[in-house]
């Protein structure tokens, strides 16, 4: 079996947000990691070829030190790591990073394709789904359980108040929840041997049936109009009161606001 | 066809067991007033099996138009056969603008669905509104007016993005739940009501329900409280949470919490707010032992009044509530419920 995880480099918003003074947010100041859904994601593809026995493809599209994620991810027990960087391919939304990914993975055989649910700094959660449909294939989103039976794949699919169980032919797309599982570490030897390993690097020439109004920045139907860090709202200072004093406070504010 | 071809304001109407849920009504609020700034119409699009009744309720929260697509391979929420619903309907009625619920299904459904009608689709939306793009006039560009212009939160809530899609049609965007407010029902109202069929074919790409499992879950729906009485890491103890319980039950509101508590198994994840929970608005919310970090505040800050009670000066819940009380919660919280409770029975007595 030829299992392709998508991953992504992104910086750490979690735990690790660092503000400037005027509030905005400091970028600089924040480590990139793999994104935690991919590194489920990943896990996997990684507990399927422990169990079957798989061959297990990385894949991430960005600039070319997201090779570091790459290699945390042979070093964690993938096979082969493939990095598509290209100056013409920046600046995409979905679409274009959806189209883009899906060329370089025509190039690959794969009965399975694993995403994370999505990214923590874009949160979209569409590059997944938007995926399986420029390769015409089935996908399931939010995967909670994978199993392998035979040519199909049997998911849990989670919903609000539910899941489905779902039987899936292959090749398929699924996206992953980082609650799916507690990702491994990287071994020492993974790490030491991940470091001299080889990464193949793809440049929009490598990419097949990709037409350049597809791609990059202008290739992107949706266009950023603003975007700001975000100031936070400055309001009332606190006050520091007793319990007695608080009460007071508070119900003198409930009741002026019709509450009580 | 050319963009201005394209007409009309349509939400995707989802209905889970036959039942429309509340971010349908949200969602033609929002239409609604879209729509007039446009001059346009709204439509619902309503996909399921056997759903057909469901058209006057949607035309009670102001859908102008209905457009029913229904079939029994639609008895469950499928990627594949609704995505191929919703993009005929599409592809025959040509909408400009097409919003969807951020909900489980819509998260799911929205990509596949502008994907196959080549189209941009802009994530969780907090703010839609009509004007131009750019948004200001710039040399060598042409200004188009009557844009969406869609704001969303990211980076975990900490930046904010306004985006369009200028260039292709319809404008699609995937909408938070509880974030718009739907209108007042009018009961009575009729839409136009028109069935479409574009015909169902299984391929490779249906996949087959084995099994649906419903979660028995007792508990309420907090995006729908008026008031919520949330407690965070401070609260202390699974046990603890008693006491704002009676705070809420006091007051008529229900308890939430913040990721942490969800996180240390004190409280079911269903009732967590924030980015990785979900989005509430009540009028009142109490913030009870709670940081505050950016991620629980992209949750629960559109709320009309804050009051956050912490004993730390510095947390950040202090920068978005309305009045902040840097105090003992475990004092604070039962003698507040005393006094509610004391002050109701005198409004009873009078």
């Amino acid at each position: 079996m030829k299992i392709v995880v998508c991953i992504k480099q992104v910086p750490d918003t979690k735990g690790g947000v660092k503000f400037n003074p005027d509030g905005t947010l400091d970028r600089g100041a924040m480590l990139a990691i793999m994104n935690p859904d991919d590194k489920a994601g990943l896990e996997a593809a990684l507990r399927l070829k422990d169990e079957y026995g798989a061959e297990v493809t990385v894949v991430t599209m960005g600039l070319p030190k997201a090779d570091e994620v790459l290699r945390e991810a042979l070093a964690m027990g993938a096979d082969k790591g493939i990095l598509v960087t290209d100056r013409v391919l920046g600046g995409a939304d979905t679409w274009a990073t959806s189209s883009t990914i899906a060329a370089a993975i025509r190039n690959l055989e794969y009965d399975l394709i694993i995403t994370g649910r999505q990214a923590i700094d874009g949160d979209t959660a569409q590059v997944g789904p938007q995926i399986s449909e420029h390769l015409d294939i089935p996908v399931v989103s939010y995967a909670q359980d994978i199993k392998i039976d035979g040519d199909y794949v049997i998911v849990q699919r989670q919903f609000d108040d539910r899941y489905h169980v779902l039987k899936v032919k292959m090749p398929c797309l699924i996206t992953a929840l980082s609650e799916l599982n507690e990702p491994r570490y990287m071994t020492p030897g993974g790490i030491f041997d991940a470091y001299d390993a080889e990464i193949t690097v793809w440049g929009r020439n490598d990419l097949k049936d990709l037409d350049d109004a597809n791609i990059g920045l202008a290739g992107s139907p949706t266009k950023i109009a603003k975007a700001s860090d975000k100031v936070r709202n400055a309001t009332n200072p606190p006050v520091t009161l007793d319990a007695g004093e608080a009460v007071t406070y508070i119900m003198d504010k409930l009741t002026e606001r019709h509450i009580i | 066809m050319a963009l201005e071809e394209y007409k009309g304001v349509y939400i995707y109407a989802q209905q889970v067991d036959n039942k429309l849920g509340s971010i349908a009504f949200e969602l033609l609020g929002k239409a609604k007033s879209l729509a007039a700034d446009l001059d346009t119409e709204v439509g619902a699009v309503l996909i399921g099996s056997d759903v057909k009744g469901l058209a006057d309720e949607l035309a009670a929260y102001g859908a102008d138009k209905v457009i029913v697509v229904d079939d029994p391979e639609l008895k469950e929420y499928r990627t594949e056969p609704y995505a191929h619903a919703l993009a005929s309907v599409i592809n025959e009625f040509k909408p400009e603008i097409v919003l969807v619920g951020a909900t489980a299904i819509g998260r799911d459904l929205a990509p596949r669905v502008s994907a196959r009608v080549k189209t941009g689709l802009t994530a969780d939306c907090t703010k839609l509104d009509i004007g131009d793009f750019p948004m200001t006039p710039t040399p060598g560009k042409t200004q188009k007016h009557n844009q969406l212009l869609m704001t969303r939160p990211a980076f975990g809530g900490n930046t904010i993005a306004t985006i369009a899609c200028p260039d292709n049609r319809p404008q699609m965007a995937t909408v938070r739940p509880g974030v718009m407010q739907a209108i007042d029902r009018i009961p009575g109202a009729k839409a136009e009501v028109i069935e479409f069929n574009p015909g169902f074919t299984p391929d490779h790409k249906y996949v087959e329900i084995l099994d649906i499992v419903k979660s028995v879950s007792e508990s309420v729906d907090i995006q729908n409280a008026k008031i919520l009485v949330s407690g965070g890491r401070g609260v202390g103890s699974a046990e603890n949470f008693k006491i704002l319980e009676d705070l809420a039950a006091a007051i008529g509101g229900e308890v939430s919490c913040s990721r942490a508590v969800v996180d240390s198994g004190w409280k079911p994840k269903d009732l967590q707010v924030g980015q990785t929970g979900k989005t509430v608005r009540p009028q009142l919310y109490f913030a009870i032992g709670i940081s505050g970090a950016i991620q629980h505040a992209a949750g629960m800050e559109e709320s009309d009044v804050i009051i956050a009670i912490n004993k730390d000066e510095t947390a950040p819940i202090f920068e978005i509530a309305t009045y902040g009380i840097v105090g003992d919660l475990n004092k604070i919280v039962p003698e507040l419920t005393k006094q509610i409770l004391a002050a109701k029975e005198a409004k009873a007595n009078v």
